[in-house]
Order: structure tokens, then C-alpha cells, then sequence
């Protein structure tokens, strides 16, 4: 159907189309008719993206205005437990995007926290859309800090900010950024408010135009710190190719089994591998059609 | 190889030895530096207004629905309303349905099926056969689907299913469950074998087992309709027409809130037998209301629910609808397959309140339960001879509720088979599509078998009880 429709912002487009359109041509922001949505179809994409954040925060809600598909949104959290995957194409890229389960923390062990984690880490996807629920922000960071840990490509979605204009709540999307150190961008994704800003965003960070430097947890206590450093030399030592060594040694330190694992197979030395797999789960509750 | 095992083996022992120094503070000091950066991040970023307590609309609607005293009283009450408008409005529709799709169809296609000269077996096995099934489905099922879905849908987008899952959780604790096993559940009341993918959420195998064990004793798509054709008819006709409506409704809210119940008793019994051990903790958030983007969200349940389901329901029907024409025509010493088959059945079925069609029905409905009521339909008709004018095995076109209350009087129906059939439609194994997608969660063929036989037993010994103690005080 016609692209252009479904994503231009109330915000970007304030009179009419047409007066927009001439007056942001030039800017790549208001570049959102260059939108294709490619439903399931991903074939041959350019870069891979992860959809992240913690439950109900509107994550299928962005994945479905992207894709142009429906996956069912629910208004209660655990609505995807299994990953759901689709396609854009946005300029001339095509962009697969996965959509993980929402979680509180990547920290512990159910299922659905061991799908998004090991999305993140073993699938490498070229960019992390972290979306967290703007009147929440302070435990939505919790996880958005925990996935900084693991990658440095990521792009905050800062959503539902409809909800909170209408609480009075402001957030300093600027300094957050600043602070974070990745691109941060407000959007009211149910509304379609943002997303073009959101799909600039991520190709910068997937072509490297955006270069993230992410904001990573300190610790206070000078044991941690040095045993932290001693491990994490020598996982760069023995898998030069991990980008997120430090994560490796926080994890282990922290005895998770599934790591030490991948360690002793030598999973983790051959993390450029991404494997499209698990899909049979897809068939259960996703799409019927 | 070797040489990166070993390496990998030093990190490990690294880890190890380093893990023993800094002590086991380690994760909860991790998670507190955490806590403190995301406190300090948001902190900085977020303004708030000056935040006097004013009036939460959010928090007085909660103050309500998760109140001790009207949580449940509400819960009742709205689910009540959502079956009374699909009982309602899915009447004319469906008889218009059936008028269109059997009572003119059928003549025009055995019409042509005469014209071009079909031999009697093949019009008879595509059109009384598989078009009849099919059509029948259709009448049945669509209606009240195209109503009950979208409206289910409002209501979990509205934001209310967690809020019923906060009212059930403490039951559930109480029953040595998850309280996450409520949400599972409430999938559970759309598809059993997506509430059986949900239970995924539940991080105790102990907990999870639980939850998908009891998962089937959520009412799902496939039997909703067999509850509310059945309440309709039977419950709703045994009071004045202005009271029926309603009061099918509260039958069939009866049988949802049964279904509830039995899974809290099964879920007890089984974390004190089989599956001990502690209760989890976890916190449920309560989402914000978030106000429904109505057409949208009946666009997509329409698609999403209420076409999936029928598209299954369709697809099972066609092979189901020939084979019951089969059965019904193909005949041994006079006899047609159908009539042993049923009649061998007949006495276990007599014994807990049903009858062999019903049980044969639910052999031949074990792929979908969708069919149940199709199936029992077309075997009515063939058991008691009542039919539309054509040979054996062909569904009788019933168009209102009275049609239907006379072929099941016709074929020996009791209000205690009605009963028990909605009992027994609640508590019985789930659908191999479940069964299947329990196998692969749990991995296991012993509990695959507990998960699929238990309900099944349960359903043989409550409907058995049920019919002995009605046949005492009924006489």
C-alpha cells in the first residue's frame, strides 16, 4: 500500500504533506518515505537489528510500524516470549529486525531473559534498539545499562513519550544521550510519532556514521575492579575477536553457566556467526497467515 | 583445538579463583551499582511536575478491579457481559449464515452435481461430506467468534488480563504455583498451545511444569463455541426468552470459572504429590490503562484470532466431514461403521451422562476441538434418521435454536447430557497441536503423557459423578 502514510510524524508534519515535504527535503531526519516495509520477507538484508526493553514498553508495537506486519500487541507484559523477526528496507538498506522477549534484566535464568541475552550476544546484531518506557525511566535503565554492557552499537528508543507529556513528565533526551552515550530518540511509536528520527538513528549507528562510546557501569570496590581487569585480559588474550570482554569476565565472575559453556566449546570464539534458527517457535502464536 | 581449550580451561579456573576472592557479594553488589547508575542516569534526565497527590484515574480504576471485596465480583460481572453480547448478537448472523450457506447451497450444488453426472458417492462424500462440515463450521463458529475475539482483545488491551492475573496470584501462591502461571493462563483462554509456549516466562522448572500441566484447564478457542451453542440451547431454554441470553452467559462464565478453580486444585495437589518444593517470588507490574485503538485492535483480532481459528477449524472439518460420510455409508452386514462404532461406545458414554456420539465425536475431534459440535451434529442425524431430506450422514440444516433443541431431544439428549457435555468439553485431553507443543517444552514423554491423560481421567470421573448423583435426585 502507500508507505509514506503510516510513518510521517505529527511533529515533523506540521500543516500539510506537501508544505513538509518541500521544507525537509534536504534533511535525512524527514526521510521516511524511503521506508520499504518488507514484512517477512528478508532476504539478503544488510544489517541485522535487535529489538530490546523491558516488558510493555511498546517494543511490537515499533517492530510492527517498521515491518508493516502485525504481530499482536497486548497492553500485559510477557505478551512475546519467543523472538519474532521481520524486514525494512530504509534507504538503500535492507534491514532485518528480530524482536526479543521483553525482560527486566538479562541477569538471571528463565527462558525468555536467555533469548534476548544470547540474541544480543551470539547473533551480533549490527545495532540494539533499546526501547524503554519514558515514564518509567529509571528502571527501564536498569536493563538498558545491562545491555551496554554486552554491546556498543545500540540506539535508545525513548517511547510511550505521549504518556508522559501527559503526565508532565519531561525527559532530557540531549543529555540522556550525552550521559548514555548513544543516540537517544523520543518517539510515540502507537502514534507513529519519531520513528523516522528512530530509523536515521540506527542506520547512522549501522553504517558507523554514529560512532557510541556507551556509558559503562562503574564499580566501587577496588577487589572487583581488579579481578575484573586480570579476566578480562585474558579473554582478550585467548578470543581477540570478542568485542565485549569485559561483559565475558563480569559474567563469569558472577558464575553464569552459560557463559562459562560457551567458553569451554569455543562458542565464544566464533561469535561472527549468525544463525537465523529457532523460528519453528514462530509458528505457535505469531502470525497465522 | 588444543590449545584453545586449555586457554579456555585457565580462564575458567582464573574465574574460579578470582570468584572465591571477591566473595559471593558479588551479583548483588553488581545489580546495586547498577540500580545506583540507572537511579543517578534518570534522575538527571527526568523533570517531573510539581507533584502534588492529585487525582489518579489509573489508580482508582485499580483501587476497584483489584479490590479485595470487588476484584472478583467485577471479574465476573465484565466476562458475564462480553458472553452475553457474543450469545446475543452472533444469533441472526449465524441463522443467516446456515440459511445461505445450507439450505441454498446445498440443493444448487447437488443440483449441479446431478447435471454433470456425479456418481452418487463422490456428490455425497464432497458435498454431504466435506462442504456440509465445512459449512457448518462456518455458521457455528464464526459469529460469535467475529464478536467474542474482538471483544477479549479490548479488554487485554485496555490493560485489564494483568489485573485479573493480580487478583488470581495470591490463590495461586497459595496453590504452590507461579503467579506468572496466571498470565500463562490467560493465553491459555485463547490457545492452549500458545499458554503452553507462554509458561516460558516462569523460571522454576518445578512452576513451570505446573503451569503447563493445568494450562488446559483454560477454556480455549476451539471450545468456547461447543460452550456457547450448548448454553444457548439447553440452559438458555429453560427460562423465559428475555432471561436466556443471560443466563447462558453465566452458564458458560460457570464453566470458565471451573475451569479456573480445577487448576488451582490440580496445581496444589500437584506441588504437594509429585512436583514439591518452594514457591517463587516475582513482581507483577500493573500496566498503565492504555486506552484500546479500537478499530485496529478488531482489525487485528479479526485476523489474528478469529480467522486463524476458523481457517484450522475449516481445515480439520474437510477431512473430518468425509470421514463421517464414510463411516455413516460404508456398511458391514447392513450396518454402517458409524452405528458399531457408536454403539460400542454407547455404554461407557450412558454410564457418565453422554452418549457414544459425543464420545465418538471427540475421538474424531482430537486434532481441533473446533469440530466437536459439527461432528456431534452429523452423527445426531444419522443415529435418529431426522434429516434434511437426503441419505445417511447428511447434517440436518438447523437454523434456530428450537432446531436444534429437537434433533439433540431427537437423539436421546437430557439437560444432564448438555451438563456433562460442557464438563466434559472443559476437562478432557488437549488437542494434539497442545500435546505436541507440550512435548517439546518440556522435552519429556512422561510428562507430555501426565499433562494429556490426567485431564482426560479427571473428565471420565466428574462427568461419572455427575450423572450417578443427577440420576439419584432426577430419578
Amino acid at each position: 500500500m502507500n508507505d509514506k502514510k503510516n510513518l510521517q510524524s505529527p511533529i515533523s508534519n506540521p500543516a500539510s504533506p506537501a508544505a513538509a515535504a518541500a521544507g525537509c527535503a534536504t534533511c535525512p531526519a524527514h526521510n521516511a518515505g524511503n521506508l520499504l516495509k518488507l514484512g517477512v520477507d528478508m532476504t539478503d538484508w544488510d544489517y541485522v537489528i535487535a529489538l530490546a526493553g523491558n516488558p510493555n514498553t511498546g517494543k511490537s508495537t515499533v517492530f510492527n510500524a517498521l515491518t508493516g506486519l502485525r504481530q499482536h500487541t497486548g497492553n500485559w507484559p510477557g505478551k512475546t516470549v519467543t523472538r519474532a523477526e521481520g524486514g525494512y528496507s530504509y534507504g538503500d538498506q535492507r534491514y532485518k529486525i528480530v524482536d526479543l522477549p521483553g525482560t527486566y534484566s538479562l541477569l538471571s535464568t528463565s527462558l525468555d531473559e536467555e533469548v534476548a541475552r544470547d540474541f544480543i550476544l551470539f547473533g551480533q546484531p549490527d545495532v540494539t534498539i533499546i526501547v524503554v518506557d519514558a515514564t518509567r525511566l529509571e528502571r527501564n535503565l536498569n536493563l538498558a545499562l545491562q545491555v551496554l554492557e554486552i554491546t556498543d552499537r545500540a540506539v535508545i528508543c525513548l517511547n510511550l513519550i505521549d504518556e508522559a507529556r501527559r503526565h508532565g513528565i519531561t525527559v532530557d533526551d540531549r543529555r540522556l544521550a550525552r550521559d548514555l552515550g548513544v543516540p537517544v530518540v523520543p518517539t510515540a511509536a502507537r502514534q507513529g510519532e519519531g520513528l523516522d528520527a528512530l530509523l536515521q538513528a540506527v542506520s547512522e549507528v549501522a553504517t558507523g556514521q554514529t560512532i557510541c562510546k556507551p556509558h559503562r557501569v562503574k564499580t566501587e570496590s577496588p577487589a572487583i575492579q581488579s579481578a575484573l581487569q586480570t579476566l578480562t585480559a585474558q579473554i582478550q588474550q585467548a578470543f581477540p575477536e570478542v568485542p565485549n570482554a569485559r561483559w565475558v569476565a563480569l559474567r563469569l565472575l558472577d558464575g553464569d553457566q552459560r557463559i562459562a559453556d560457551a567458553i569451554r566449546s569455543g562458542e565464544l570464539g566464533d561469535l561472527k556467526r549468525q544463525e537465523p534458527e529457532a523460528k519453528q517457535d514462530l509458528v505457535i502464536h505469531l502470525e497465522p497467515a | 583445538m588444543t590449545t584453545d581449550n586449555l586457554t579456555s580451561n585457565d580462564i575458567l579456573k582464573t574465574a574460579e579463583s578470582l570468584r572465591w576472592q571477591i566473595g559471593r557479594e558479588f551479583h548483588d553488589r553488581l545489580m546495586e551499582d547498577i540500580y545506583t547508575d540507572a537511579a543517578r542516569l534518570a534522575d538527571r534526565a527526568v523533570t517531573r511536575p510539581d507533584e502534588k497527590p492529585r487525582f489518579d484515574l489509573d489508580r482508582a480504576i485499580d483501587r476497584i478491579v483489584t479490590s479485595r471485596t470487588w476484584g472478583f465480583p467485577m471479574m465476573i460481572l465484565l466476562f458475564t457481559l462480553v458472553f452475553w453480547l457474543t450469545i446475543t448478537g452472533a444469533n441472526y448472523p449465524s441463522q443467516f449464515l446456515a440459511s445461505i450457506l445450507i439450505d441454498t447451497m446445498v440443493p444448487i450444488l447437488h443440483n449441479l452435481a446431478n447435471a454433470i453426472g456425479l456418481p452418487w458417492w463422490i456428490s455425497g462424500l464432497l458435498i454431504d461430506g466435506m462442504y456440509l462440515a465445512t459449512a457448518w463450521v462456518v455458521s457455528v463458529m464464526l459469529p460469535p467468534m467475529a464478536i467474542f475475539f474482538p471483544l477479549f482483545t479490548l479488554l487485554e488491551d485496555f490493560g485489564y488480563l494483568p489485573r485479573v492475573a493480580f487478583n488470581l496470584d495470591n490463590i495461586f501462591h497459595k496453590s504452590g504455583a507461579h503467579g506468572k502461571q496466571a498470565l500463562s493462563m490467560m493465553m491459555g483462554f485463547g490457545c492452549n498451545a500458545a499458554g503452553v509456549v507462554a509458561t516460558r516466562v516462569i523460571d522454576s522448572p518445578r512452576e513451570r511444569l505446573i503451569a503447563i500441566i493445568t494450562n488446559n484447564f483454560a477454556l480455549c478457542n476451539g471450545r468456547w463455541p461447543t460452550q456457547i451453542l450448548i448454553a444457548t440451547v439447553f440452559i438458555g431454554g429453560l427460562v423465559p426468552a428475555y432471561l436466556a441470553g443471560i443466563i447462558s452467559a453465566l452458564a458458560v462464565v460457570g464453566i470458565a470459572v471451573l475451569g479456573v478453580l480445577l487448576s488451582f486444585v490440580v496445581s496444589w495437589s500437584l506441588s504437594r504429590t509429585v512436583l514439591r518444593g518452594e514457591v517463587s517470588t516475582f513482581s507483577l507490574e500493573l500496566p498503565p490503562y492504555r486506552p484500546p485503538q479500537v478499530l485496529r485492535t478488531i482489525y487485528t483480532s479479526l485476523i489474528d484470532r478469529t480467522i486463524y481459528v476458523l481457517w484450522r477449524a475449516v481445515m480439520f472439518a474437510l477431512p473430518a466431514g468425509a470421514a463421517i460420510w464414510l463411516i455413516a455409508n460404508i456398511t458391514i452386514g447392513g450396518t454402517s461403521l458409524a452405528e458399531y462404532l457408536i454403539n460400542f461406545l454407547n455404554p461407557l458414554g450412558i454410564l457418565i451422562g453422554l452418549n457414544g456420539v459425543i464420545l465418538l465425536a471427540y475421538v474424531v475431534a482430537i486434532p481441533a476441538n473446533e469440530i466437536v459440535i459439527p461432528t456431534v451434529l452429523m452423527l445426531t442425524v444419522l443415529m435418529t434418521g431426522v434429516n434434511g431430506g437426503a441419505g445417511a450422514g447428511v447434517m440436518f440444516n438447523a437454523q434456530s435454536t428450537s432446531d436444534y433443541m429437537s434433533l439433540f431431544t431427537a437423539g436421546g439428549w437430557t439437560l444432564l447430557t448438555a451438563v456433562n457435555l460442557m464438563l466434559f468439553s472443559l476437562i478432557h485431553n488437549p488437542c494434539s497441536t497442545t500435546i505436541y507443543t507440550i512435548y517439546k517444552e518440556t522435552g519429556s514423554k512422561k510428562w507430555t503423557a501426565v499433562a494429556a491423560l490426567l485431564p482426560l481421567a479427571m473428565g471420565f470421573i466428574i462427568t461419572f459423578f455427575v450423572a450417578q448423583i443427577w440420576r439419584l435426585f432426577a430419578g
